[in-house]
């Protein structure tokens, strides 16, 4: 009895979770659409996801790249098929490692400090302050986060695209013996539209998730410190979920016929 | 008290639960314009909660609450927008915002909500900053850089800066030194009390709520149960009150040990 019991609540618990995170979410898009919105704000955000991204989305690219070509000449070489390396490593960058990686390190670097700061916010009367002051909270809090996410999150992945070919291209021209001129070409010429544009909007719906969850779990935090370490925790984790099902269900939309 | 005006504040049977913890369970106030009334009770008997559901903040479960003479006890913050700007507050723990610097926290309900451009805005906030005795200086600084007095000082300048009708201060003294405390109580009276502003405030500070209250009212287990002119408190002739006034862990108030 007291094992159905706990059952029911874990089950109410979560379905409460669930109806809390779509009207917060619907909150939110709706203040997106409707103004005044905050364009000095949502450039702050673009700046931080965008910009400070950069580096680490960058370096987990090209590393990515590289051990791709390094990885797949092992493997194609067994069947006298290294030509194909190019092509396995723009591919898998472009449709699934540079969106997939590149949301990962956006979720751990800016979901973290989104929930940090708004739980901080949350839990120092800072957002009940904004309403006092006549300020909607989603609209000064979540929806620039949410629209620099959106927006940004497909930049970063397009340099993170070229970055990683490019680590691919110094591993199979300077270490694999490749004639660049050949690498180049098996490179472009493989390459469909399709492939980018999958992975642009990958992008754009992980960035949704990781602002989401971010502002979502900040906003909710309750508790002092030890609350807004939980919401911090929260906002990474649930994020990285959502970005690995929802890969496999775009990618299942994009390419499954 | 015959009320010859209406009141600008008028609270009817407000009750508020969170789950089966009822905090306020009943609560009857008429604040006059111009009035300054106090609450006083112990920690946790609900007093911001009772602040936080006039300000729109959370919403009371039953009851009226009235503005102006306008019903308010259901509209969340959000939507108040015309009485909202009547109202100005200073936060328990000043809830200055930390990302931004001391002169646009004074000025963020300018900007925000008036639309006043920013160099105005600015102009503004210095002029706000001297009346709570701070440097134009300090206008520049990081909220975090600041002292708690210093804190309180500019979340009371950021309260009064959009020249509101009505103005709450949770705890304005207290974490403050005794002098410090009495700076702020100075200024209370100043910006607020001398500007014919209504006020209501929240404190344990007993010299604090004779200092700047005309009235002072007692919360206890959801209710108030005495509410009197400020001189009266010490002779109330009511146990609970007596008993807070002079803090004595002896007397009908059992301090509540577990929630
Ligand atoms: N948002 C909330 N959710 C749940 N309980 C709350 C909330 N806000 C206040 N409470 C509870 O209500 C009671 C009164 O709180 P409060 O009004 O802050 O006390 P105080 O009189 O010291 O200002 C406390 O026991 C607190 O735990
Ligand atoms: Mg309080």
């Amino acid at each position: 009895m007291n094992f159905l019991a706990l059952i029911g609540r874990v089950v109410l618990g979560f379905l409460g979770h669930i109806g809390r995170l779509t009207i917060f979410a619907g909150t939110a898009i709706s203040h997106c659409v409707r103004p005044p919105l905050y364009p000095r704000l949502i450039g702050q955000q673009m700046i931080d996801i965008g910009y400070y991204s950069l580096p680490v989305v960058g370096l987990t690219a090209i590393f990515s790249g590289m051990v791709l070509a390094l990885q797949s000449y092992t493997g194609f070489a067994r069947f006298s098929a290294e030509s194909a390396v190019a092509n396995v490593v723009v591919l898998s960058i472009t449709r699934e490692l540079g969106p997939v990686l590149a949301g990962l390190m956006v979720a751990g670097r800016i979901g973290a400090s989104m929930a940090a700061e708004i739980g901080t916010m949350r839990v120092t009367e800072q957002i009940d302050a904004l309403t006092t002051l006549s300020t909607n909270p989603f609209k000064y809090l979540v929806v620039p986060r949410l629209v620099a996410g959106v927006l940004m999150l497909p930049l970063l992945v397009l340099v993170a695209d070229i970055i990683g070919v490019f680590g691919g291209y110094l591993v199979g021209v300077y270490k694999l013996g490749f004639n660049a001129g050949v690498y180049i070409n098996s490179t472009v010429d493989f390459l469909e539209p399709l492939d980018v544009i999958s992975g642009l909007v990958k992008a754009s719906v992980f960035g949704f998730l990781i602002a989401l969850m971010g502002c979502y779990n900040g906003y909710y935090s309750k508790g002092g410190a030890q609350g807004v370490g939980a919401a911090t925790t929260n906002a990474v984790v649930s994020a990285s979920i959502l970005i690995l099902t929802s890969n496999y269900l775009i990618t299942e939309l994009f390419f499954a016929s | 008290m015959i009320m010859t005006t209406p009141p600008k504040i008028h609270l009817k049977d407000v009750r508020k639960a969170f789950g089966d913890k009822q905090v306020l369970s009943g609560v009857d106030l008429d604040i006059a314009p111009a009035e300054s009334v106090v609450i006083i009770g112990g920690s946790g008997t609900g007093k911001s909660v009772l602040i936080k559901c006039i300000l729109g903040i959370l919403t009371a479960d039953s009851g009226t609450i009235e503005v102006d003479g306008t019903d308010v006890t259901h509209t969340p913050a959000g939507s108040r927008v015309v009485v909202n700007k009547k109202f100005g507050m200073l936060f328990q723990s000043a809830a200055l915002f930390d990302s931004l610097p001391v002169w646009e926290n004074v000025a963020f309900g300018l900007i925000q909500g008036e639309q006043m451009n920013r160099d105005e805005a600015r102009h503004r906030a210095i002029e706000t900053l001297a009346k709570v005795g701070l440097a134009p200086e300090v206008g520049d600084l990081s909220p975090s850089e600041l002292s708690g007095g210093m804190q309180k000082r500019v979340g009371l300048a950021r309260a009064i800066a959009g020249n509101p009708e009505i103005v709450f201060f949770d705890e304005p003294t207290t974490g403050l030194d005794p002098i410090m405390a009495d700076v702020i109580n100075d200024l209370i009276i100043t910006c607020v009390k001398d500007k014919g502003i209504t006020a209501l405030s929240i404190t344990h500070d007993m010299h604090s709520a004779r200092k700047i209250g005309d009235r002072i009212a007692m919360i206890y287990e959801g209710r108030l149960i005495w509410v009197g002119k400020a001189k009266d408190v010490d002779t109330a002739g009511n146990a609970f009150v007596d008993q807070f006034v002079h803090g004595r862990a002896e007397g009908p108030i059992k301090m509540q040990l577990r929630r």
